[in-house]
C-alpha cells in the first residue's frame, strides 16, 4: 500500500460558505474490512528468510518468557503478571519495527515488547515484581514506563512525536494498548491531537476480544476499532494479529508513513489472550473452552512454525536453537528472580521532587528514627 | 514587541505576559499550549502577542481537550521541552486531573528520578468576577493533596512575574494558580532582579495583635480588613503564603509565635481545605504560643454560587473582623 503523502481533500458543496465544510475524503483512510494476512499467502515467499527466522525465534523466546513470568507469580516471585500469551506476534513485531531512536509507549501487558526492545527482563518486570515502579531508564531505552491507567500513555506518545518533529528528528512513537483502552477518553484525545498535529505516531490496538471479562461487543459498536481512525482523519488498518509477518509489515508501513511526514495510523490487530487477564483472574467465568481451543489452533507461534516448515525455511536444528535461547532466558529469569530484591526504605523520599520539601525532610527523619529503633530491638 | 524598561507599573495580566515572553526569549525549549492561546492571546489575554513573536508552534492552539493538552505536554517534556500549559478556567482543568495526578505528579518518582517533567500548568482560579457556573472554582485543595506537585499562587503583579519565572525554571511540575479577579490589579514591576525560589511566604503587613494568613485572591481583602481593624484597636499582621507546596512552615511559625493569634483566610470551601492544613500545622507547632484556637474564614461548604449571590459566599472584611473578634481577647 502506498504511503499517504497528504490528506486527500473532499469536494466542498458550492452553497456552503466555508470553515465548517468537510475537509477530507474518507475513502483512502478506511481499513480494508478483511484483515491483512501474510502467512497464508504467496507474498510470504518474497520476504527475507532471515527476517522470518528472526521473527520465529523471537516468538519462541517470547512464549517462553510469558510462561516463565506466569510461573514466577505462582512462586510468589512476581506480584502479578498480565500475560501476553497468544499475543506474542504483536509484541514481537512492535519491538522489531522500532529504530533505536524511536520511542515505545507500552501498557502493562506489553512487557514482552519492552524486553524485545532490549530492556533487561529484570528491569522490565520491577513494576510487576513490586520492588520498584519503573526499573529501566526511559530516556536511555526510549521506552516509556509501563502504563497502567488505560490509554493515558497515548497522548504522551503524541506529544513526544510532535516535539521530535519540531526538532526535525526522524523519530516515531509507537503507542500500544488493548481493545478496552479504546473506550477511554484519552484514546480519543490522543488520536485527535495526533491527526491535527500530523504527529509521527502509530497506535497499535491489540484487540484480544476482552477487557478483563467484558467482550468487545459491550465495549464498542464500531464496524471495527480500526474504523475509528477515519473519524480523526487518519488511516486505519486491520491486521491478523496472530500473523507475525503481517503485523510486522503493517506496522513497518505505518512507521515509515509517520517518519516521512504522512502522519499517524491506527492499527487494529485481531488477537487473543490465551491466558487469563492476570494470574488473579478466572477466565472460565466469562469465556468457553471451545473458544479458547479454537484460538489455540490459531496460535501465532504454531502458525509461524507450520508455515516456515512448509516453506522449508525452518528445520529441527533452527527450532532447537530457538528453543535453547528461550530456555537460557527462562533460566536467567529463574535465577535472578529467586534472589531477594534489595530494598531501601529511605528511597521512599527520593525523587518526589528535585529537592525535598521541608515537610518531606521531617518525614524522612521520622522514618530514619523508626528504622533505627527497629534495628535496636 | 518592544523591550520593556526595567521598572514600570503593570497589571498582573501584563506581568504574567511579560514573564512568559522573557522565559520564551531566554529559553527556546519553553513552549506554550492551550485553548485559544494563539491568535486570540487567551481569553484573559495572558498570551497576547506571543504567537506573533514566537510563532504558532511555540504558542500552540490545541484542540479543546484538557487531558489531551496536558498529556501532549508530558510527551513534549519527555523529549526535552519545557511546556507551559494554559487551562482556560479552574473548573475546565478537571478533565486533566488523571494526567496531572497519575503522570505529571508521579513521573519523576515512578522513574527513580530519570524522567523529571518540568511542566507549568497555569490555571486562572477563584471567583469575584461575576462568572457564571463553572468559572469561579477555587481548586487548590485538590492540587496540594497530590504529592509531586508544587502549587503556587501570586497575589501581586510583581509576584506573578517572579513566581511564574521560577515555576517555568523549576525542574518539577508546578500548578500555577492565577487569581483571576486580581488580573487587573497593578503594581510596580522590576524584571531585572534575581528570580526568587518557590516556597517562601512574605509578610505584607507587620502587626502585633494577630496574623491573617492568606494567599492569592484573598490578600487584598485581608489587607483591607487589617486597615479597618485599626479602628477596633487591633494591629493585624498579614502573611501572604505565595507557595502552598512547598509550605513555608518556618515563616508561619515565626509570625504566629510573635503575635500568638492567627486567622486563616481563603475563599475556597473550608472543609478539608488548605485552611484546615494550616490550622493543624500551626496548632501542632505553636500550641504553647497561642492565646486562642486558630480560626478559619473561608467560603461556605457549597458549590460555587450564581454570580449575583457570590458576595455572600466570599470572605469579606466583616467576616474576617468577626473572626478576629473571637480570638479570646478577654483572656
Amino acid at each position: 500500500m502506498p504511503v499517504l503523502e497528504h490528506r486527500p481533500t473532499a469536494p466542498v458543496p458550492s452553497w456552503l460558505p466555508g470553515a465548517t465544510a468537510p475537509r477530507t475524503d474518507p475513502a483512502p483512510l478506511l481499513p480494508d474490512p478483511s484483515p491483512v494476512r501474510m502467512l497464508g499467502t504467496d507474498e510470504l515467499k518474497d520476504q527475507d528468510p532471515a527476517l522470518l527466522l528472526d521473527l520465529y525465534r523471537r516468538l519462541v523466546v517470547g512464549r517462553r518468557y510469558n510462561q516463565q513470568a506466569t510461573t514466577l507469580t505462582r512462586q510468589g516471585r512476581l506480584a502479578v503478571y498480565p500475560s501476553s500469551t497468544g499475543q506474542e506476534a504483536c509484541q514481537v513485531a512492535a519491538a522489531m519495527v522500532l529504530r533505536q531512536d524511536d520511542w515505545l509507549f507500552p501498557s502493562y501487558r506489553d512487557t514482552l515488547a519492552v524486553v524485545g526492545r532490549g530492556v533487561d527482563p529484570l528491569e522490565a518486570l520491577t513494576l510487576l515484581r513490586g520492588n520498584a515502579h519503573t526499573g529501566y531508564d526511559p530516556l536511555a531505552t526510549r521506552t516509556a514506563p509501563l502504563c497502567t491507567p488505560l490509554a493515558t500513555q497515548a497522548p504522551h506518545a503524541v506529544g513526544l512525536a510532535h516535539a521530535a518533529r519540531l526538532a526535525g528528528d526522524p523519530v516515531v512513537a509507537l503507542a500500544m494498548m488493548g481493545d478496552g483502552g479504546t473506550s477511554e477518553g484519552d484514546f480519543h484525545e490522543a488520536l485527535n491531537f495526533a491527526a491535527v498535529l500530523n504527529a509521527p505516531v502509530v497506535f497499535l490496538v491489540q484487540n484480544n476480544g476482552y477487557a478483563i471479562s467484558v467482550p468487545l461487543a459491550k465495549q464498542s459498536a464500531a464496524p471495527s476499532l480500526a474504523h475509528k481512525a477515519v473519524g480523526y482523519g487518519m488511516r486505519g488498518r486491520l491486521v491478523d494479529g496472530n500473523d507475525v509477518v503481517a503485523v510486522h509489515q503493517v506496522l513497518a508501513e505505518a512507521m515509515e508513513q509517520a517518519r516521512t511526514g504522512g502522519g499517524p495510523t491506527l492499527v487494529e490487530a485481531l488477537t487473543y489472550r490465551l491466558d487469563a487477564h492476570t494470574n488473579a483472574d478466572d477466565a472460565t467465568r466469562y469465556r468457553g473452552s471451545d473458544e479458547v481451543t479454537a484460538w489455540q489452533e490459531h496460535d501465532p507461534l504454531l502458525l509461524m512454525e507450520r508455515r516456515l516448515r512448509d516453506l522449508g525455511l525452518l528445520d529441527d536444528a533452527a527450532a532447537a536453537e530457538a528453543s535453547e535461547a528461550a530456555e537460557t532466558l527462562a533460566a536467567r529469569m529463574r535465577a535472578e528472580f529467586h534472589a531477594e530484591p534489595v530494598l531501601d526504605p529511605m528511597s521512599l523520599f527520593q525523587h518526589v521532587y528535585a529537592h525535598p520539601t521541608p515537610q518531606l525532610l521531617e518525614q524522612q527523619h521520622q522514618l530514619a528514627a523508626e528504622l533505627a529503633a527497629e534495628a535496636e530491638r | 514587541m518592544t523591550t520593556m524598561t526595567p521598572t514600570r507599573t503593570v497589571t498582573m495580566a501584563q506581568a504574567l505576559n511579560t514573564a512568559l515572553r522573557d522565559a520564551m526569549r531566554e529559553d527556546a525549549s519553553v513552549h506554550l499550549l492551550g485553548e485559544d492561546v494563539g491568535r486570540l492571546g487567551g481569553v484573559f489575554r495572558i498570551t497576547d502577542g506571543l504567537a506573533a513573536e514566537f510563532g504558532e508552534q511555540r504558542c500552540l492552539d490545541t484542540p479543546l481537550a484538557e487531558a489531551g493538552i496536558l498529556g501532549t505536554a508530558i510527551g513534549m517534556a519527555m523529549y526535552g521541552l519545557r511546556p507551559v500549559v494554559e487551562m482556560q478556567f479552574d473548573a475546565f482543568a478537571y478533565p486533566a486531573m488523571e494526567q496531572l495526578i497519575s503522570h505529571v505528579a508521579k513521573m519523576r518518582n515512578r522513574t527513580a528520578g530519570r524522567l523529571p517533567l518540568p511542566i507549568t500548568v497555569r490555571i486562572p482560579y477563584g471567583g469575584g468576577i461575576g462568572g457564571v457556573e463553572h468559572h469561579s472554582d477555587s481548586s487548590e485543595a485538590y492540587y496540594v493533596a497530590t504529592p509531586g506537585l508544587h502549587v503556587v499562587t501570586p497575589a501581586t503583579a510583581a509576584d506573578a512575574y517572579g513566581l511564574l519565572r521560577a515555576s517555568i525554571a523549576s525542574d518539577d511540575p508546578v500548578v500555577f494558580l492565577e487569581p483571576k479577579r486580581l488580573y487587573w490589579s497593578k503594581a510596580d514591576l522590576d524584571t531585572t532582579g534575581a528570580v526568587e525560589p518557590i516556597g517562601r511566604a512574605v509578610l505584607r503587613r507587620p502587626g502585633r495583635s494577630a496574623v491573617l494568613i492568606t494567599y492569592g485572591p484573598s490578600l487584598p481583602v485581608c489587607l483591607e480588613a487589617a486597615e479597618a481593624a485599626v479602628a477596633e484597636g487591633w494591629d493585624l499582621a498579614v502573611l501572604d503564603l505565595r507557595s502552598l507546596v512547598p509550605f513555608d512552615d518556618a515563616t508561619v511559625e515565626n509570625v504566629v509565635r510573635s503575635v500568638g493569634r492567627a486567622v486563616v483566610v481563603h475563599e475556597s470551601t473550608g472543609f478539608g481545605g488548605m485552611g484546615a492544613e494550616i490550622a493543624a500545622r500551626v496548632s501542632e507547632r505553636c500550641f504553647h504560643h497561642l492565646a486562642a484556637p486558630v480560626l478559619r474564614v473561608t467560603g461556605f461548604d457549597i458549590p460555587y454560587p450564581a454570580p449575583m449571590l457570590e458576595h455572600h459566599h466570599l470572605p469579606g472584611v466583616d467576616r474576617i473582623l468577626d473572626a478576629v473578634a473571637k480570638l479570646q481577647w478577654e483572656d
